[in-house]
């Protein structure tokens, strides 16, 4: 493999990685306070799922980079500016209805992906995709089933979701950027174009905000930078509950 | 994927490594519904010899973030060394698990104990709707779904609306 493919592939899996790792993480937070039992259960076997899909794109990344790097040591040995996850990811639950409204734009994204990784040439991206893909779907009709009731429910839960929506809307743009790195994947065939993911969730968003009643924010200025390590100040807090423990103690072991 | 019928172990003419491997196996309970093994979950993905001639044994998540896969992993292990088998047991995850390879007898087992098993057929998997299914204490159809998510990742939560009593249900995955 040429080292600059070998580059962008490691980009593309650490991204990936990051992007999960992190939502996963702040699904995790709900442990123990969601409105009520079952969604309790529900947010934290998504967050499962995330930190599943985080370990196998992160163990990839650290394969292919060579240098001896596994899940553990970039999850828990980098800090914010080496971070290279969505803006979306890291943005605070706030309440339930903006952690829905956050999980949808983003489950709308990840399903997309997925479905169309699992065709790459690159056969370890295609099986993570593969798998994963079988998980989000159930993520999606459950974060858009809720984004329904809330939206076309009470003042106070439709409210929420629009205000949720306004709040997150420019931090989408970011999730179907593309760089000259995904240029040499998308030309190989193992990464899809990010236009026609960008398309499909146009698509998909629509369709469900239609059913919540809701209107879809206009396109206007949109947040970018967590995928070359420029975030909000919202990572550095995340980071520094979820690396606590190794940083404190670099030996532990389970 | 389980033989016609419905049941996972050596392939015929297998030696008596590889078939006391898989006995072996057969006595490692999942840990999160201990009432299956293993081998009748279907995540017992292969039992063969390397080039070395060693046993080499792979074993598959159901779910990516299965909190159970190490614990799984190590009894695996543990089951084999028992048995006296040196063996090298490895993940892998493509291609992905699905609810097809629990074996019959897994499903009636699954049943047995009120969780009511999935229906044979992958490729609906979940995008289908979900299924009005039976409930496993009184048979009555009028149940309803309660949670999309239940006790483990593999399963949600359904109730009885003729007896009232809530159920499980394995995850058309």
């Amino acid at each position: 493999m040429s080292t600059d493919r070998q580059q962008a592939l490691f980009g593309y899996a650490l991204r990936l990685g990051d992007t999960s790792l992190v939502l996963g993480h702040r699904l995790s937070e709900w442990c123990g306070h969601a409105p009520e039992l079952e969604e309790d259960i529900a947010l934290t076997n998504v967050a499962l799922d995330l930190v599943g899909h985080a370990r196998l794109l992160l163990s990839y990344a650290g394969e292919i980079e060579g240098k001896g790097r596994d899940e553990d040591r970039l999850a828990y040995r980098r800090d914010v500016f080496d971070y290279r996850n969505h803006l979306l990811a890291e943005q605070p639950n706030r309440d339930f209805g903006h952690t829905i409204v956050r999980q949808f734009l983003h489950d709308s994204w990840a399903v997309e992906l997925y479905g169309r990784l699992a065709a790459s040439a690159d056969p370890t991206l295609a099986g993570i995709a593969a798998k994963a893909v079988k998980e989000v779907r159930y993520h999606v009709r459950h974060s858009a089933d809720w984004l329904i009731r809330l939206g076309d429910g009470t003042d106070v839960s439709r409210a929420r979701v629009a205000d949720a929506l306004e709040r997150l809307w420019s931090y989408t743009g970011e999730m179907f950027e593309r760089d000259a790195a995904e240029d040499t994947l998308v030309a190989a065939g193992i990464a899809p174009d990010p236009a026609e993911l960008r398309t499909a969730w146009n698509t998909r968003v629509a369709a469900v905000l239609e059913e919540a009643t809701l209107d879809r924010p206009t396109d206007g200025w949109m947040q970018k930078g967590g995928r070359r390590g420029e975030h909000s100040e919202h990572l550095g807090y995340l980071l520094a509950e979820m690396q606590f423990l190794p940083r404190a103690y670099p030996d532990a072991v389970w | 994927m389980p033989d016609a019928a419905g049941c996972w172990g050596p392939e015929p003419g297998a030696d008596a490594a590889v078939t006391a491997a898989w006995d072996a196996l057969a006595t490692v309970m999942d840990p999160e519904i201990p009432v299956l093994s293993v081998v009748e979950l279907g995540i017992v993905r292969s039992v063969a010899r390397d080039a070395s001639g060693r046993l080499a044994v792979t074993v598959t998540p159901t779910y990516s973030g299965c909190p159970a896969t190490g614990v799984i992993v190590l009894e695996v292990e543990t089951a084999l060394a028992r048995a006296g088998l040196d063996a090298r047991v490895s993940v892998v995850i493509a291609p992905p698990w699905t609810t097809d390879w629990i074996s019959d007898s897994g499903r009636a087992r699954l049943a047995e104990v009120g969780i009511v098993p999935p229906p044979k057929s992958g490729k609906r998997a979940l995008t289908a709707p979900d299924e009005t299914v039976a409930c496993p204490l009184c048979g009555s159809a009028d149940t309803m779904q309660i949670s999309r998510f239940g006790s483990t990742a593999c399963k949600a939560l359904h109730r009885c609306n003729a007896c009232l009593e809530p159920f499980d249900v394995f995850k058309c995955h």
